[in-house]
C-alpha cells in the first residue's frame, strides 16, 4: 500500500504538530477547548485509582467481583467508568495457580477510564516482544519473582479487547476498609507486573 | 501562560503519575493527543482508523531502528496523527509541511509555544 508520506519528518515534532493543530484548528476541525478539556482530563483526573477502587471493591464484594469477571465494561459503568479504551473491558483474576500479565504486542492498548493512559515501559518495543516469549524472565527483572509452579499468562490488548488484572488480595488484610485496601493496590499489580501487598 | 502545566505537582490535585513519570514529557505530546482525542470524538476518524496508522508507524520504526536512536511513542503517534488526517482528508501532505516550514522560518525569540490553545489568529500578531 503507497501513502502519502509528509515531507516534514526532519522537522521538530513541536512544529509539525503546532503546524497541525493550527491547519484543524483554523479550518474548524478541532476546538481548542475541547482538546484542552481532553489533555487535562487525562493527566489530572484520570488515573490508577479508579482502578484501584474496582479491585478494592472486587475483593469486599463477591457479587460485584462474579459481575466484574463475567462483564467488565457493565461492571465498571457501575461506579462511574467509562470512556474510550474502556470498551470491551476483559477482566483476568490472578489466584495462587496461575498470575496473569497484559501487554499490548502492536501499540498501546490498555484500560485508560481504569488504569489512565499508559506508562512508558508498557510501550516500549523491549516489553512488547519480550513479554511474550520470556514473561517470567521479564517478570523478574521488574521485580516480581514467581514461583516456578505458578502458570503465567499473557494477555494480548487490541481494539477489540483490552485486559484488566485482578490481583490477588494480599493475606493480613481480612479487617481493613475498602478505602484502605484500595490504598495498597498499584497500577503495576493490575497489568500484572506486581502483586499487591499489604 | 500554558494550558497544560499549571498543576500543583504534589498537591491532591497532582497528575497521575506512573512511577514518577508524569503522562507527557512535553508539551507536543499533549497536543498530538489531544488532537487525536477532539478529531475522534467529533468523527473525523474511528478509532480504528488510527490504531491501524499507529501499529504501522510503530512497526515501521521497529524496522528501521538505528542504534542509539530513543524510541518515542509519541513520535510513532505523530505520525499516525499526521497520515490520518490526510487520508481522512483534513489537509493535505504539502499544507502541513508548508506550515511547518513557515512555523521554523518564525524569527528567534518568537516564544510561540507558550501561546497554545489560546491565540490562533496568527495574522494579527503583536508586539508588547
Amino acid at each position: 500500500m503507497s501513502k502519502a508520506q509528509p515531507s516534514s519528518d526532519r522537522i521538530p515534532m513541536n512544529l509539525r504538530t503546532e503546524a497541525l493543530e493550527q491547519l484543524l484548528v483554523e479550518r474548524g476541525l478541532v476546538d481548542p477547548q475541547v482538546m484542552d478539556t481532553f489533555i487535562k482530563t487525562y493527566e489530572k483526573d484520570v488515573g490508577p485509582l479508579n482502578g484501584a477502587q474496582v479491585v478494592a471493591k472486587a475483593w469486599t464484594d463477591p457479587e460485584f467481583k462474579q459481575r466484574l469477571l463475567d462483564d467488565g465494561t457493565g461492571a465498571i459503568a457501575e461506579l462511574g467508568f467509562k470512556g474510550p479504551q474502556g470498551e470491551h473491558l476483559v477482566v483476568v483474576e490472578n489466584s495462587a495457580e496461575v498470575h496473569n500479565v497484559v501487554v499490548c504486542t502492536l501499540c498501546s492498548c490498555y484500560p485508560w477510564p481504569l488504569l489512565g493512559l499508559p506508562p512508558a515501559w508498557y510501550k516500549d518495543p523491549a516489553y512488547r516482544s519480550r513479554v511474550v516469549r520470556e514473561p517470567r524472565t521479564v517478570l523478574a527483572e521488574m521485580g516480581l519473582e514467581l514461583p516456578t509452579d505458578t502458570e503465567i499468562t499473557v494477555w494480548d490488548s487490541s481494539s477489540e479487547v483490552r485486559f484488566f488484572v485482578l490481583p490477588q488480595r494480599p493475606p493480613g488484610t481480612e479487617e481493613l476498609s475498602e478505602a484502605e485496601l484500595a490504598a495498597l493496590v498499584t497500577r503495576d499489580a493490575m497489568v500484572g507486573v506486581a502483586q499487591v501487598s499489604a | 501562560m500554558t494550558a497544560t502545566i499549571d498543576f500543583d505537582i504534589d498537591g491532591p490535585a497532582a497528575p497521575p503519575r506512573s512511577n514518577g513519570e508524569l503522562v507527557f514529557e512535553e508539551p507536543w505530546q499533549s497536543r498530538a493527543f489531544g488532537l487525536v482525542m477532539s478529531l475522534h470524538e467529533s468523527g473525523a476518524f474511528t478509532w480504528e482508523e488510527f490504531r491501524a496508522e499507529l501499529i504501522s508507524a510503530i512497526a515501521t520504526w521497529e524496522e528501521q531502528e538505528t542504534p542509539g536512536e530513543e524510541y518515542s511513542y509519541y513520535q510513532c503517534w505523530l505520525s499516525a496523527l499526521e497520515q490520518v488526517s490526510i487520508s481522512s482528508e483534513l489537509v493535505t501532505a504539502s499544507d502541513l509541511s508548508g506550515r511547518a516550514r513557515d512555523l521554523a522560518l518564525r524569527p528567534a525569540g518568537h516564544d510561540h509555544d507558550h501561546d497554545h490553545g489560546h491565540d490562533h489568529d496568527h495574522d494579527h500578531d503583536h508586539d508588547h
